[in-house]
């Protein structure tokens, strides 16, 4: 039965999937002085793709996960500072470990409630740690945060080259293989099944027998620790952390690439924050303030047209082309 | 006398002053082919609602096989055998047939959660989710999503999600509903044809299905149970008829 | 500063959360609309204002009236061209769409005015100080504490004592039944939206000394905004009240004594607040 064999085959790896992974080892010889902002395109890549976990597949709207991100900058952050701890793998751990618990013991607090109340009190809890980094000042740095960190070789063999970026670049690239590797483990197995069910029609997955919070929360543990190892990447390869890791226009941000890429499908993260980000880097430095406008105006047309982004604009084109998508 | 597959004692609720079950004591037998039938806001909905835990009751009990689980969530009432289906559709919309139901068997046999072994591994789920598909004449269907089939299939899939639970008592809320009279011949086949030990409480305004599929019907009227008994009682039945009945017959 | 002083600070503080914010709680809960752009009406009228004062010469009272009028009429454009399309949308798409509209309205006013803090100047009857008897206090806090008073009594009055209200409340509370009773939601909703987007506009003047006026103004207001709503209860006049009123007191005080993050202490009561309570202090069950 085609139907079955589809659902049978649908995990497996299909040619194509190797290309992002091919660009971005291109990426490093062909723009060697770009390394800089490649690095920072791979970190967002790696943070909108712990949102599309949370958001994209299990359907729970928040707009704070730039907590868990925040969260995991300042814990590698404050390990280099306070503790001299600088090694960068162990470093990304502990990072998944704290914003995992916060994941964790906020989820399973916040979960109770939905809708409105919920949003809402994501963005309470983002607010309430940018607060508390704020009047910490003695730990975190406050307002200027932390500048001027170093860390030790990746491995013991690669430094980080804060020139030119190079070791960043390969050690992000490599990081986030990883992490998508799980998270691509995760959408294609039954639990992965369970979140879409949950986002489709959350009173029919009650009424399958399915324990609905435990996933919801276990979603948002894992999201929460992969925002976090985002976030550690952050303050590692930049070799700062400040305030600006925290706080709404960083939540948006993410928010915003993933809605333009195309949620609840692996590869919108990737397409996002590549379109975003190449699109800010050539426009919101010249005119910050159209680039705010243009922002602004093309998350009102999404809302109201495009809901599934440019992954969703490229199915109805191939469905209208007769091809027929597939998800 | 044998306990009752799926029983209430005493069952009430009220939102505010408004009583919408009154008192209701309620048997479904092992293998039963039960009805509920009553006019529009009798209360029948709520009643299933109470009985799968979507509802708690104000008073009262709901007993599965003389196990009390008035107290236990939806969820929980599942894992021990009720499954229902919805007045309206509640289906995945996005997903397609095989994967509605594939959900569904998923967590019946516990493997739902897992987070390791892709889904399309499971090749045991698959099939027993196939299986039922084809029970119900949407093979061909299976790799269409839901937005693309006419609402009577979607019925049918609604259907099929609640059978692959695998359950011991089986509640279908207007199951006809919405499905146009060409297309409700597979729905009675359907019925017809579902295993012999599940227990079946239809709800249902469509007389012809009700009398051809019952063994027995219960009449609820404002929440409160009016009468009981084998269909040719209850269509003898002189206050039925004044109430419900009298007008559907002569319609 | 004494405890009286602090108060009536606070008060006034409260009573411009509560003047922007009701509209935004009326709206949320008769149409469980997500519309993170309230503020952005709150801006706009400020800006109205200041602009009409500055280049036409208004008073201020003039201007707060123009102000509510125009951004009344502006938002009933928006709303039924372009809200009422989202209505029936999922949250995320409404919260895409309101944010899109927040940065839209940002962006233009930074386009056509400029980013620099706006100043609203007050006229000489509202500057100055005003003698109670026990204590002399700025007359413009007084003056905002009184207005804010005047509009509570006049919501009430308007919610408990006219059949719009009496609609309004009905839909608020179930709106299906209300539809079914011949309540025509949508024209409900179009009139309590104008009302609220335009008493917005009024609080973003009137508050412009204490809340500031600048572009950034919704984004940075939008989480106190949301914190005044739900702790007050969807829907629930006096709940948003009584909620902005104690959220204006303990920022003040918290302002006084820890000014480096004491508002630190108002999101861990909001967090704790709406953990024990989610549908707010006056807001109904299971909503």
């Amino acid at each position: 039965m085609t139907a079955a064999r589809q659902l049978a085959e649908r995990h497996r790896f299909r040619w194509w999937e190797l290309l992002p992974w091919i660009a971005g080892i291109a990426v490093f010889f062909a723009f060697p002085n770009y390394l800089s902002f490649g690095t920072q395109v791979l970190i967002t890549i790696l943070f909108a793709l712990s949102l599309d976990l949370v958001l994209g597949y299990a359907g729970i709207v928040t707009l704070g996960h730039a907590a868990f991100f925040g969260v995991g900058a300042y814990t590698v952050g404050m390990m280099a500072m306070h503790w001299g701890w600088n090694e960068p793998l162990s470093g990304l751990v502990a990072a998944a470990l704290v914003a995992g618990a916060i994941g964790l013991a906020s989820g399973w607090v916040l979960l109770r409630t939905q809708g409105l109340t919920l949003l809402m009190l994501t963005l309470c809890t983002m607010t309430l740690l940018e607060q508390a980094a704020n009047m910490g000042a003695a730990w975190t740095g406050g307002f200027d945060g932390m500048p001027g960190l170093s860390f030790g070789k990746i491995l013991g063999l690669f430094g980080f080259d804060a020139l030119y970026f190079r070791s960043q670049y390969l050690y992000v690239l490599a990081v986030l293989f990883f992490c998508f590797v799980i998270v691509r483990m995760l959408v294609y197995s039954s639990f992965g099944q369970s979140l879409t069910g949950i986002r489709e029609n959350l009173l029919r997955m009650h009424a399958v027998g399915a324990p609905v919070r435990a996933r919801q929360v276990l979603a948002y543990t894992v999201s929460a620790a992969l925002a976090g190892v985002a976030g550690a990447l952050f303050t590692q390869a930049n070799g700062y952390v400040n305030l600006a890791v925290l706080g709404l226009e960083r939540a948006a941000g993410v928010l915003i690439v993933l809605i333009l890429g195309g949620y609840g499908r692996l590869y919108g993260a990737f397409v996002g924050a590549i379109a975003y980000m190449v699109l800010e880097h050539l426009l919101a430095k010249a005119y910050p303030t159209a680039w705010q406008l243009g922002i602004g105006l093309t998350l009102m047309a999404v809302a109201l047209y495009a809901r599934n982004g440019i992954l969703g604009l490229g199915d109805a084109l191939r469905r209208r082309l007769g091809a027929g998508g597939t998800r | 006398m044998t306990s009752a597959m799926l029983e209430t004692r005493g069952l009430c609720k009220n939102f505010g002053a408004l009583e919408v079950s009154r008192e209701v004591n309620f048997r479904l037998e092992r293998g039963a082919r039960h009805a509920l039938i009553g006019p529009n806001g009798a209360g029948k909905t709520t009643f299933i609602n109470l009985l799968t835990g979507v509802l708690l009751p104000s008073r009262g009990s709901v007993v599965l096989e003389g196990e009390d689980v008035t107290a236990l969530a939806q969820a929980k009432r599942v894992k021990r055998g009720i499954a229902r289906t919805f007045q309206i559709n509640q289906l995945f919309r996005g997903l397609t047939v095989l994967e509605n139901v594939c959900i569904a068997v998923a967590e019946r046999l516990g493997v739902g959660g897992t987070m390791l072994r892709p889904a399309g591994r499971r090749a045991d789920v698959i099939e027993q989710a196939s299986r039922l598909i084809e029970m119900l004449k949407l093979g061909g269907d299976a790799g269409r999503r839901i937005v693309e089939l006419p609402y009577g299939r979607q019925r049918l899939v609604e259907i099929a999600i609640a059978l692959g639970l695998n359950p011991r008592v089986l509640l279908l809320d207007e199951p006809a509903a919405g499905i146009p009279s060409a297309e409700s011949h597979i729905l009675l086949d359907a019925i017809a044809t579902l295993p012999k030990e599940i227990a079946v409480l239809i709800i249902e305004h469509d007389m012809d299905l009700v009398f051809r599929f019952a063994e027995r019907i219960t009449v609820l009227v404002s929440g409160a149970i009016l009468a009981e008994g084998t269909p040719a009682e209850i269509a003898a039945n002189r206050e039925v008829r004044a109430v419900y009945l009298g007008s559907a017959l002569d319609a | 500063m004494d405890p009286v002083s602090i108060l009536l600070g606070g008060l006034a503080s409260g009573m411009v959360l509560f003047i922007v914010s009701v509209g935004l709680s009326v709206t949320m809960g008769l149409m469980g609309f997500v519309n993170l752009a309230h503020g952005g009406f709150a801006m706009l009228g400020g800006y109205a204002i200041v602009l009409v004062m500055r280049h036409w010469g208004l008073g201020f009272l003039p201007a707060l009236a123009l102000a509510f009028v125009a951004v009344a009429a502006f938002s009933v454009v928006l709303e039924r061209l372009l809200y009422a399309r989202l209505y029936r949308a999922s949250e995320l798409d409404q919260v895409l769409f309101t944010i899109g509209l927040v940065f839209v309205m940002t962006a233009t006013v930074t386009l056509s005015i400029g980013p620099e803090t706006q100043v609203v100047q007050l006229p000489d009857w509202l500057r100055g100080q005003t003698d109670l008897g026990f204590i002399k206090y700025r007359t413009y806090s007084l003056a905002l504490i009184a207005a804010g008073t005047a509009l509570v009594i006049a919501l009430w009055l308007g919610f408990e004592r006219t059949r719009f209200g009496a609609r309004i409340r009905a839909a608020v509370d179930n709106r299906r039944m209300a539809q079914s009773l011949g309540v025509d939601v949508g024209r409900l909703f179009a009139v309590t939206f104008a009302i609220g987007s335009g008493l917005a506009a009024v609080g973003g003047g009137l508050g412009a000394e204490i809340l500031g006026l600048d572009p950034n103004y919704p984004l940075r207001y939008l989480v106190y905004f949301l914190i005044v709503v739900s702790v007050g209860g969807l829907g629930r006049v006096a709940g948003v009240f009584y909620a902005a009123l104690l959220i204006g007191v303990l920022d003040f005080v918290l302002k006084i004594y820890f000014p480096k993050g004491g508002t630190l202490f108002i999101y861990v009561l909001a967090l704790l607040l709406l953990l024990w309570r989610p549908q707010g202090l006056f807001g109904k069950r299971g909503a």
